[in-house]
């Protein structure tokens, strides 16, 4: 007759003040490392964060920010511990270093579990890291956060860009907000990137340069607050 | 106390239906918990018991287990979970996330992951009936 958990989702993030989901069109844009940053940069403005891992087959942020042996708390449900200043939420918590082989409808199964159980409390953000593309999460993240605002990643590259442009015109056709697009990994002054998106009647939150420290600084939170990337994300996280 | 969460799911939704019918008391509110999620039964109900606004006061919940019978996409066989096969990490692991089953649990008879959960998952609202 109904599903239960679908009800109670509005109630679980009612303390959170503005959803943003980190997308792309393609894989290996560094959506993850975008998320991950924005969040990291939210937290040292004061604001309250969470952070929700949504590539539930190919989980990565807990990697970025080197969280190790931490766990949910069971409270009526589950209640993210809080790391590096924000409360994160990932499946690796139960997958752990082994593959989660999921299709489709165990994707949208598992997302909607997590959204019903998880108590985020009170936030002024939730970060979203998405998967790539205009997949079951995406869609599913529709029908179930109507007030979920999109921040859409891509590279200078037309293959990205292309992706990107169907994402962001999905989104339009179905009135989903879109905060902007971030040209990351930058290699030189060309501003189509912009151009493009600016004719989409889109807002450009910024150029990130491709920064080769973001690699070494992977699993040190400190060292990646450190590079000129964070300090880019940090820009555009003033901006959102 | 994850079954906690889930009962107020159940509340929350059941209130839904009920003001969608115009009930202005519910009568029951029959229950479907799937046995991969291993919920337990005593800590539902009394979280159910718990939870209930006023329009449940004479509620009578019904809580039904279905068994978990998965399919192998790739080979076609079918087979029951049984609990008692996994570590305590793993059952936890899947009480939480039923499809973390993917994970942990292989077809037992060629080895794949790539298997549909064609019933006893989670948990599911069955029916509510009431007065008007």
């Amino acid at each position: 007759m109904a599903d239960p958990r679908i009800g109670i989702i509005s109630e679980r993030l009612k303390g959170i003040r503005s959803i943003i989901a980190v997308s792309s069109g393609k894989g290996g844009v560094g959506k993850s490392l975008v998320a991950s940053a924005l969040a990291l940069s939210l937290v040292k403005k004061g604001y309250r964060v969470g952070l929700f891992d949504l590539d539930f087959t190919s989980p990565s942020t807990h990697i970025i920010l080197g969280i190790e042996d931490v766990k949910p708390k069971e409270e009526k449900g589950i209640v993210p511990p809080r790391v590096h200043g924000l409360e994160y939420m990932s499946i690796v918590y139960y997958s752990g270093d082994y593959a989660s082989p999921l299709r489709g409808a165990d994707v949208s199964n598992a997302l909607i579990e997590l959204l019903s159980i998880t108590r985020w409390g009170n936030l002024d953000f939730l970060v979203l890291d998405m998967p790539p593309g205009i997949g079951d999460a995406t869609l599913d993240l529709i029908r179930l956060i109507k007030r979920v605002r999109f921040l859409i990643v891509t590279t200078p590259s037309r293959l990205a860009f292309e992706t990107v442009k169907k994402l962001a015109s999905l989104l339009e056709g179905l009135k989903i907000p879109v905060v902007g697009v971030v040209e990351n990994m930058k290699m030189s002054r060309h501003k189509s990137i912009r151009r493009q998106v600016e004719r989409m009647g889109t807002a450009f939150l910024g150029e990130i340069p491709y920064d080769t420290e973001v690699e070494e600084s992977i699993g040190n939170v400190d060292k990646l607050l450190g590079t000129t990337f964070a300090e880019k994300v940090e820009e555009i996280a003033s901006k959102i | 106390m994850h079954e906690w969460a889930l009962a107020e799911a159940v509340i929350a939704t059941a209130s839904q239906l009920a003001d969608k019918e115009r009930l202005r008391e519910v009568t029951e509110v029959k229950i479907k918990v799937g046995e991969l999620q291993q919920v337990e039964q005593r800590v539902l109900r009394f979280a159910l018991q718990q939870l209930k606004t006023v329009k449940f006061k004479k509620t009578r919940f019904r809580i039904e287990t279905a068994k978990a019978k998965l399919k192998c996409r790739s080979c076609g066989h079918q087979w029951f979970f049984r609990k008692e096969k996994l570590d305590e990490n793993t059952a936890e692991a899947i009480h939480f996330v039923p499809e973390i089953a993917h994970t942990y649990i292989k077809c037992p008879k060629c080895n794949s992951p790539d298997f549909e959960i064609l019933e006893g998952r989670g948990i599911w609202l069955e029916s509510v009936k009431g007065v008007r």
